[in-house]
């Protein structure tokens, strides 16, 4: 179910940048709803929507040996990388057909063939991740950079200082970036540190460090090409990108501690809806031609939930499949390990 | 050949990076200082500052570094310097290293070797001298060896730098300059499987680590009292060779099992439970667990070694078995 993209350009065009940031709003539009009609399972949700220009225009500036984390809130930053929607729908509904055989879920969804070394349920825990493929990208010469996205909240965390020290140390061709969509949970960023101008802290270690304003795509991909290429040659950096979370930090958060005016202020911050007008004000596509592309994206992902809802649960019997290298015997079931005790004589 | 247990270690460490390209040591004070205690001695003349990595003084990223190096091509072998900073690196451990394989699927693993060492016996107090093999024990997904013996020590490690799995190696800190008469070249003992020790027919002592020398020196004591013991010596607790143990629990009927960790929920503790609930029928006392108290340990020599199993409570208890 590949999409034939309409609009043809390079990698960083911006016809391409809206399309692909648009697959990411389309997606996350959707991926709550399996849930919600109680056809699958996956509870912990946690949408992108406002974030789109941070996932779309970093992943503009990797290429293809390069890896990376992702946050508990990464589905835009995998499908900006290539995923297949329809796999990824799958594996946050807990199927066989997912990613990750319907283990992963949202939060733990991994694609080696696609660099993506896995999304993480604890804040930053990707984070040194990132150091460790930078290390080896090092030592093996592979040319590979490797980029840790993760969340203002992780700002709090001690791993991020550590990794970034690491990275300059040694001069690992890492990149942090920092998606700050102004929120841990619900705890905004001024209210969890002093300094908000969170690029500043990787000057200190010695890294590259800008904030960008995630509105405007281009200008994301722009920093994100600078940081990137010169983390390529030796000097990681961090790239803070400025945006704002449209909805609650998880699926039944409806976010009682910002009000409806901030909301409103916030959601004026839509890099989608900037792309748009801008692609029309140059007189570069009709709105016409806009609308055209929104509904076969749209279709593509409304095929996704289809694609979900007629995709089985992985069977019992992968329950103990994994845990070890599949050349080891797998763990003792409990219920094995009973009958074998209650059998006695 | 004569060669102490941190010898073994060194030589273990030297052979694999000889052999693989793709290990490389990180943590602190690994290169230049050669190791806390001495283990990694000289390897950064031999092998290089980029293969012998001296890190900032950062556990979690150091573990988290080495998994991130183990799933994208390295053979990682960490080192944290005491085994009580494993509450440091928890998170990259438990949830990350731990489970990685499972939660994508079976996609890749994280072949890293995280080497640390524990227990008492230097008066190193409370933050420095405890036996935490239990939290690893009770995490699927990760190996754990502990290493009681010279051999062992070499073995046992270049073994786990050829698992697919994150393998956590805790060396006794107590047994470093330990000596023995050791032939490397011999073949190897099989990766999780126990030893036997010693045969008897009286009594069954589990153990592992340091403590397999205690019991066998309380074996010595209890033989000069008539009575028998046969020592197994786990060697690695993750894959645990229960099949090695019920044969000689169901021979003998009498099983003691000997730890250095705190005594509740520990290693002692899962496997009185799983020879009680598998052998109840061939048991004729209960199973006993020797174990560490479940109090801190203190840099008092006296009240540090009072606090873990020790040959003469490891005999005496044997002792009043039958008494």
């Amino acid at each position: 179910m590949t999409l034939q993209h309409p609009i043809p350009g390079s990698n960083t065009d911006l016809h391409r940048l809206y399309q692909e940031m648009r697959r990411v709003r389309s997606f996350e539009e959707r991926v709550g709803e399996l849930f919600v009609r109680g056809q699958t399972a996956g509870s912990m949700l946690h949408l992108s929507i406002g974030e789109e220009s941070a996932a779309v225009g970093v992943c503009a500036a990797m290429q293809p040996q390069d890896t990376f984390t992702t946050h508990h809130r990464g589905h835009g930053i995998f499908l900006a990388r290539g995923a297949d929607p329809a796999r990824m729908m799958a594996e946050i509904g807990g199927k066989e057909a997912g990613y990750c055989h319907g283990k992963g879920g949202s939060m733990h969804i991994a694609d080696m063939g696609l660099g993506h070394l896995g999304a993480n349920a604890i804040v930053g825990g990707g984070i040194p991740t990132v150091v460790g493929a930078g290390l080896a990208a090092k030592h093996k010469k592979t040319g590979a950079v490797s980029v840790a996205f993760f969340g203002d909240g992780a700002t709090g965390q001690g791993i991020l200082y550590e990794s970034m020290n690491m990275a300059a140390l040694w001069g690992l061709p890492v990149v942090f970036c920092c998606i700050n969509n102004q929120y841990g949970m619900g705890t905004r960023i001024d209210q969890a540190t002093a300094n908000t101008r969170l690029h500043e802290r990787a000057l200190a270690f010695g890294l590259n460090g800008e904030t960008v304003d995630g509105l405007d795509v281009e200008s994301v991909a722009a920093a994100a090409r600078r940081i990137v290429d010169a983390a390529r040659a030796g000097k990681p950096g961090f790239l803070a990108v400025d945006c704002y979370r449209f909805y609650g930090h998880a699926r039944k958060d409806k976010s009682p501690y910002r009000d409806a005016a901030e909301e409103e202020a916030g959601r004026q911050k839509d890099p989608v809806a900037h792309a748009r007008a801008r692609l029309i004000a140059a007189g570069l596509v009709t709105a016409a031609d806009l609308d055209r592309l929104d509904a076969a994206i749209d279709a593509e992902m409304d095929a996704t939930i289809d694609f979900t809802i007629a995709q089985a649960e992985p069977p019992l019997s992968s329950m103990f499949r994994d845990v070890y290298d599949p050349s080891e015997p797998e763990p003792e079931p409990v219920r094995t390990r009973l009958d074998r005790v209650l059998a006695r004589e | 050949m004569e060669m102490t247990y941190r010898d073994a270690l060194r030589q273990a460490l030297a052979d694999a990076m000889r052999d693989d390209p793709d290990v490389v040591i990180m943590g602190e004070e690994v290169g230049r200082y050669g190791g806390a205690y001495g283990v990694t001695k000289d390897l950064i003349r031999d092998f290089g500052p980029d293969r012998v990595i001296d890190t900032p003084i950062s556990e979690p990223a150091i573990v988290g570094a080495a998994v991130g190096a183990a799933m994208t091509g390295l053979r990682p072998v960490a080192e944290l310097m005491y085994v009580d900073f494993i509450g440091m690196t928890m998170d990259q451990l438990a949830n990350q290293a731990a489970k990685i394989r499972y939660m994508f699927g079976g996609q890749i693993g994280v072949p890293m070797v995280l080497r640390t060492q524990g227990g008492t016996g230097r008066s190193a107090g409370a933050q420095h001298s405890q036996s935490l093999e239990a939290y690893v024990m009770h995490t699927p997904g990760l190996r754990l060896a502990m290493p009681a013996t010279v051999a062992d020590a070499y073995h046992l490690l270049r073994q786990a730098l050829t698992k697919p799995d994150p393998v956590v190696f805790i060396e006794h800190k107590a047994l470093y300059t330990m000596k023995e008469d050791v032939d490397l070249s011999a073949p190897a003992p099989e990766w999780g499987k126990a030893a036997v020790r010693r045969m008897g027919d009286d009594l069954v002592i589990v153990t592992y680590s340091r403590q397999l020398h205690y019991a066998l020196d309380a074996a010595k004591t209890l033989s000069a009292q008539g009575i028998e013991a046969t020592v197994i010596d786990l060697r690695t607790l993750n894959p645990l060779d229960f099949d090695t143990i019920r044969p000689h629990v169901e021979r003998v009927g009498r099983v003691m099992v000997v730890s250095e960790g705190a005594m509740t929920c520990g290693v002692a503790a899962e496997l009185a439970a799983r020879i009680t609930e598998e052998c109840f029928d061939f048991l004729h006392d209960p199973v006993l667990r020797v174990a560490g108290e479940d109090i801190p340990i203190s840099v008092s020599t006296q009240l540090e070694s009072g606090s873990v199993p020790g040959p003469k409570l490891i005999a005496e208890t044997a002792g009043r078995l039958f008494a």
